[in-house]
């Protein structure tokens, strides 16, 4: 790896608008992918947080620039983001949805949301965070949704949707499925069980 | 939790008091016995909310309909236990369904809490955005195996065969053509033969030669030195000079 190894891995960065893994880099770059290993190393060091106002960073399964934190306001002045409102508790419910359950239908998000999924969707289109993904095979075939990259960028998710923490790990204070329809089908036959203890009487009443 | 979900509703009941989520929650880990939790004061709380707050959200509303509906439907089936050992199963089946979709609704709101928990710890993130400039876009999942790959390769060797004839690059020269020269040609021709067909007088001429001969001929039709006849449009074009030409109507060049 030269110098300007580095340099050529250094502008392909600058120039792409998505993350880019050592593979497309190395075909770019004329390069192998160990050279591409060691030039981002070297990048690594040059756009480290504090060191340059251009932090480079895994994300997405791929390698990335991005604006450094203390950068980030001034970026937002000048990109007009300021006014975007934070995302509503349905969107970031639908969006967990998309991310674990994707591709998936916006029926099957109203599904496991129990409430129509319309607007949340909508809205996350409109913020590049989900994208069409094909049709269903089911009846109606509705359209399908999965995560986009921008999303594993803004989550800042180093390998993508692999580092979404595991769903079961998430609510480990919650009860699973299993558990909860055992004390539910237990608490319906204990109920079942005072009902008719009063016995006959009970039944001519 | 935004204050607007009916799952923020509190509420004061005689066996429970706290918000609505965590009612479900006792319900669902059997600290509660439902039997004893009156839906119906917790639809009177809900509407007494929506009145104080004096708008209907109905992202919220739906929200709560849904889950007082699973709630009462579970209620009803566990009050009402019949004898019949067949109505049982039926029982049990919305129980475990009910108890499945809060289970799993349950694990997405956590997930979407660790979104947001991860959004606010990461803060704004930006980055170049808008259409890649070095990597096609991701290909539509569902655009696998829709398609012959062999059909798919002859079609993409038909566009870079064409593209390639279409990279060549083609000089265009201003050309001069000796407009005074093919004039006296023309003009030589028909004086020497008396009468001849235009194809003759223009014979081993290239294309550009042959559309000057032509402007030529209409010049000295029109200066009067020679007349010009066709039969049928397209058809051959006869010349002949203008002295003896004299009996013919001077005809229309195509």
């Amino acid at each position: 790896m030269t110098d300007q190894d580095a340099r050529v891995v250094e502008a392909l960065l600058f120039l792409a608008s998505e993350p880019l893994d050592e593979r497309a880099l190395a075909d770019a770059a004329g390069i192998g992918e160990a050279d591409v290993e060691e030039a981002i190393e070297v990048l690594l060091e040059r756009h480290a947080p504090g060191a340059s106002g251009v932090v480079l960073e895994r994300v997405a399964s791929g390698w990335a620039l991005r604006a450094a934190d203390e950068a980030a306001l001034a970026c937002a002045r000048l990109l007009d983001r300021l006014a975007q409102r934070p995302l509503s508790k349905a969107a970031l419910e639908t969006l967990a949805v998309v991310a674990y359950a994707g591709p998936v239908s916006r029926p099957e998000i109203a599904r496991i949301r129990g409430v129509a999924a319309d607007n949340p969707v909508q809205s996350l289109l409109e913020r590049g965070l989900i994208e069409e993904a094909g049709r269903s095979d089911r009846p109606g075939q509705p359209l399908l949704y999965r995560t986009t990259t921008r999303f594993e960028r803004v989550f800042a998710l180093e390998e993508g949707r692999h580092s979404l923490p595991p769903i079961d790990e998430l609510g480990e204070d919650l009860p699973g499925p299993d558990e909860v329809r055992s004390r539910l089908v237990a608490m319906a036959a204990e109920q079942a069980v005072s009902i008719e203890e009063p016995g006959p009487a009970a039944e001519s009443a | 939790m935004a204050p607007s979900s009916a799952l923020a509703l509190e509420l004061d009941l005689e066996p429970f008091a706290g918000p609505f989520d965590l009612l479900l929650a006792l319900v669902l880990r059997d600290a509660l016995d439902l039997g004893e939790v009156p839906v119906a004061d917790v639809c009177l709380a809900y509407l007494a909310d929506l009145e104080a707050a004096g708008e209907m959200d109905l992202e919220s509303a739906s929200e709560f309909l849904v889950l007082v509906a699973a709630l009462l439907e579970l209620k009803i089936r566990l009050l009402l236990a019949p004898d019949e050992v067949d109505d049982m199963p039926d029982a049990q089946e919305a129980a475990e369904e009910l108890a499945a979709r809060l289970a799993e609704y349950a694990r997405v709101q956590a997930a979407a809490r660790w979104l947001e928990e991860r959004l606010a710890a990461t803060g704004p993130r930006l980055f170049r955005d808008g259409p890649p400039a070095l990597r096609p876009p991701r290909p539509v999942l569902d655009d696998a195996g829709t398609g012959d790959p062999q059909a798919l390769a002859g079609a993409l060797a038909d566009v870079m065969a064409r593209s390639r004839e279409e990279a060549e690059p083609i000089h265009v020269l201003r050309r001069r053509l000796p407009l005074l020269r093919l004039l006296d040609h023309v003009r030589r021709v028909v004086s020497e033969r008396g009468s001849c067909s235009f194809d003759e007088a223009v014979r081993g001429l290239d294309r550009g030669e042959q559309a000057a001969a032509f402007w030529a001929v209409l010049d000295l039709v029109r200066g009067g030195e020679v007349a010009v006849t066709q039969s049928e449009p397209f058809g051959p074009i006869r010349m002949r000079a203008a002295h003896a030409a004299h009996d013919h109507a001077t005809g229309a060049a195509a």
